[in-house]
């Protein structure tokens, strides 16, 4: 008889569902009709029946979940780890081996779940049987651990050793093969529930997450009201049919399959692999000759052109022979207090109505009049999102109208007839000799060294204090 | 219990000894009849969502005419697929829980178990800066697009963002500004297009937006109803969502500027670890502690794949997609990471290396890699 503690609640539950489906497997594995077939297995003068080998169970595994020898072996591993298999020969060795060593499936009585979390008290009664029947031979590791638990859980330690005493003289009463059986078992189930220092604890779960959710929200009317809200809302959704949006899946990934360096390598090389640079100095913020395929998506939205520095500066350049560009530069702007500091937001805001907005501006935008009245409504209370409406307008605007115009001007046709393709780097004569892998200048220093030039150009401010890195 | 009442009170004013008095009969009968009132409503309530969310799920599935395998028919399929380890960053004492890329391709931010938290060039493999925060599990951690901050926290119910200096013998902890504040851990954390702004997400179920100079909260998000575990921000032309993904199976999409939750998806069996928009940002995937990683495409307003597999066990931790959004790398709690073909829906590759569960997953800003962090203390780049 043992006591055990927290009853299933206090589980951690993705663990719960990984235990149980572990045990789905183990429980297949033994099936009468499509599990694996057992064999009578010797250990020294015993013979020890319903053993496998680790053969059978990586081809089990194989043939059941159509996987490779690998995976197999890793999944089998895990088994083994969790304490659902263990070794006949080497209790301690909980690795599964391709051969002919012998496993044996763990009683459910000595599963993990079974008897979650493993007790002190019953570690204890453990290792008290353990240091009877050896005579005090106990491993180091576990010496430590008894006297620790002797102290600490001193007042129950007569229960211990009578427990003890009680199982040994019980089990005595078993057949010799019974007794060995158990005793493998429950030495199995210690070396996962309590490993040895040294081995990873594969139960370490990590933090725990809330059973009780009442702890973290209340689920009270607010709540439901809010869903509700939500529900509403989302009934009255426009939703599009599924042929159309999959299609589009299958259309974004076969134009950008030639961009996928993963999926498609990149050229020169992949750094990574190669450990040569020159793929990102070629594809640098702002280069002499952008490559083709960096100019080649600058069509394909009109996001991606604006996302690229290049693509935007020459945007810019087109805008500015159209005499628009006081389009982006408003869009420009409106991105600025979108996504800048509070505290100056009233001040863009003023700067951007002067500048774009106001009438007899320099740079007037043309804005349809129902979005400039909202907009001006709204800059007498200034705030982050004030300039959205007049900000999509003016998105729209460039990209249904400019865009277009851009991708068939020479200007364009033109970057992407000079554009670079890379010559592929081929593979090194001597591949054991590593490429040296330089170090690049960190972002944070770029941006210290241009506020250090903005000082000196300002003529203000101490010596500086460059740190050389 | 004991309950002082107003009525028995007056009556025992004349008895001049103090006695524990329980309120009168007609106190407690007043009390219980609002308690089962609002308790009725609560039910009502419940009940109420309960319908309206069977009836989305009716409607939602009216225009699903096709599965996206049957579509990908026509796509070539995949052939060999080899990825190896390139690097190994080796310098945490403990599991590493998070990581982020820098913009410039090859930097990146760590966090860990035991506090700190690591700036590498992973290329080199050098460290570059390190940051020991007051608190141990520090499970969010993010880099500035700038390039020069970095922003994290975890158990300290905190997101810090830290300056990167250069100067070796500056103290990274004496700049540290603390901006967002929860009252439970946090468990992720993301710039937003700028330095200036951080959307946060934590165990006490919501989600906020922050802004960084000021500490100010600008907007939170309520409407999870349990610890908020992901996020993403969405990479769409007028940026204005995110989407979140928590521990009552829910994938919530919000706007950033109203605070109002937009979509909600509940098709998880378990927690929700990981939410990643695919990279035209009409769509999401989640990962899962039910194993699975699952597909939601915004327009069609539903979940369009699943992608699991009987001998796949264990939950996912992370995810993301390569640059053309073809693939779909899952980090899982077995310690592999699988490798899914995102339109046909199988299972390209399964990659091994680590030697515990593999806790983030990251691709590179262009794509050339991807990099994980694990609880075996380590961080790999694959390509």
């Amino acid at each position: 008889m043992t006591i055990n503690t927290l009853a299933k609640g206090g589980w951690h539950r993705e663990q719960m569902t990984c235990f149980q489906k572990m045990e789905k497997v183990i429980v297949a594995m033994q099936d009468p009709d499509m599990g694996m077939k057992m064999r009578n297995q010797r250990l020294l003068i015993t013979v020890i029946p319903h053993a496998m080998t680790g053969h059978d169970i990586i081809t089990w595994l194989i043939q059941k979940y159509s996987i490779c020898e690998e995976e197999a072996l890793h999944l089998g591993g895990m088994l083994l780890k969790y304490g659902y298999i263990y070794p006949l020969k080497e209790p301690r060795s909980i690795v599964l081996h391709p051969d002919e060593t012998p496993y044996r499936f763990q009683t459910p009585y000595f599963w993990t779940s079974t008897r979650w979390p493993a007790s002190e008290l019953d570690y204890a009664i453990y290792l008290a049987k353990k240091n009877i029947r050896k005579q005090g031979e106990l491993m180091e590791y576990e010496k430590e651990r008894y006297s620790v638990l002797h102290k600490r859980i001193n007042h129950t330690w007569d229960f211990v050793v009578m427990q003890a005493r009680e199982q040994l003289r019980a089990s005595k009463q078993r057949r010799k093969a019974d007794r060995i059986v158990l005793e493998c078992q429950e030495q199995a189930y210690w070396l996962i529930n309590r490993p040895p220092p040294g081995v990873g604890n594969v139960l370490d779960m990590g933090l725990e997450r809330p059973n009780n959710f009442s702890l973290r929200v209340t689920l009270n009317s607010d709540y439901y009201k809010r869903e509700i809200e939500t529900c509403r809302r989302a009934l009255g959704r426009n939703r599009v049919k599924s042929s159309i949006c999959l299609e589009g899946f299958v259309k974004y990934s076969e134009q950008y399959q030639n961009h996928d360096p993963i999926m498609q390598g990149c050229l020169p090389s992949n750094p990574w692999i190669s450990d040569d640079t020159a793929h990102w100095t070629m594809n640098a913020e702002m280069v002499p000759t952008p490559t083709r395929l960096r100019v080649e998506c600058w069509s394909f939205s009109f996001m991606e052109l604006l996302k690229d520095v290049m693509g935007r500066k020459e945007f810019m350049t087109y805008l500015e022979k159209e005499f628009s560009g006081e389009n982006l530069c408003f869009w420009q702007a409106c991105e600025d207090i979108r996504h800048g500091e509070s505290s100056k937001i009233a001040e863009k805001v003023e700067e951007v109505y002067k500048n774009f907005l106001a009438p007899g501006a320099a740079r007037w935008v043309n804005i349809d009049s129902k979005t400039m009245d909202k907009t001006l409504e709204g800059i007498k209370r200034p705030h982050r999102f004030v300039m959205d409406d007049a900000q999509m307008h003016i998105y729209f605007l460039m990209k249904k109208d400019s865009y277009p115009r851009y991708l068939k001007s020479d200007l364009y046709k033109n970057m992407l007839a000079k554009a670079i393709i890379p010559q592929e780097t081929k593979k090194s004569v001597f591949p054991f000799m590593r490429r040296q892998r330089h170090s690049s200048p960190s972002p944070a220093q770029a941006a210290a060294q241009a506020t250090e030039e903005d000082g000196r150009g300002k003529g203000a401010g101490p010596a500086g204090t460059n740190s050389d890195v | 219990m004991s309950e002082w009442c107003i009525c028995s009170v007056f009556a025992l004013q004349k008895v001049s000894i103090i006695i524990v008095i329980f309120a009168c009969v007609v106190c407690k009968y007043i009390i219980y009849l609002s308690e089962v009132q609002l308790n009725e409503t609560l039910a009502h309530l419940k009940t109420e969502s309960e319908t309206l969310k069977s009836k989305l799920e009716e409607e939602r599935a009216k225009l699903h005419d096709v599965e996206l395998h049957q579509v990908a028919e026509k796509v070539e399929g995949l052939g060999q697929f080899v990825m190896k380890t390139r690097r190994t960053l080796k310098g945490h004492g403990n599991k590493v829980l998070c990581m982020d890329w820098c913009k410039d391709k090859r930097r990146i931010v760590s966090s860990s178990q035991d506090g700190k938290v690591i700036v590498w060039d992973a290329f080199t493999t050098n460290k570059e800066h390190a940051v020991t925060m007051p608190c141990t599990w520090v499970m969010a951690c993010a880099y500035a697009p700038s390039g020069c901050a970095v922003a994290c926290g975890g158990l300290d119910n905190k997101c810090s963002v830290y300056p990167l200096s250069l100067d070796k013998n500056e103290n990274l902890a004496a700049k540290k500004k603390s901006v967002a504040m929860h009252t439970n851990y946090l468990s992720a954390c993301s710039f937003t297009n700028s330095d200036m702004q951080i959307l946060t997400s934590s165990g006490d179920g919501t989600c906020a937006l922050w802004d960084v100079e000021s500490g100010q909260l600008l907007q939170s998000f309520h409407g999870h109803a349990a610890d908020v575990l992901c996020l993403d921000l969405a990479p769409s032309e007028t940026g204005n969502t995110f989407v979140s993904g928590g521990c009552d199976k829910k994938a919530n999409v919000w706007d950033m500027r109203s605070g109002q939750c937009i979509q909600s998806f509940e098709t998880h069996e378990s927690d929700i670890n990981s939410v990643r928009y695919y990279p035209s940002g009409d769509a999401f995937a989640s990962g899962s502690d039910d194993a699975t990683c699952r597909l939601y495409d915004l327009r069609a307003d539903r979940e369009v794949a699943i992608y699991s597999k009987e001998s796949i066990i264990f939950g996912v931790s992370s995810v993301d997609f390569s640059l053309s959004g073809r693939l779909l790398f899952g980090g899982y709690n077995d310690y592999t990471i699988n490798v899914w073909d995102v339109l046909k829906g199988t299972r390209v590759s399964i990659l091994f290396g680590h030697e515990n569960r593999v806790s983030t997953l990251r691709v590179s800003p262009d794509g050339t890699a991807f990099c994980t962090g694990s609880w075996d203390h380590t961080l790999r780049i694959w390509a």
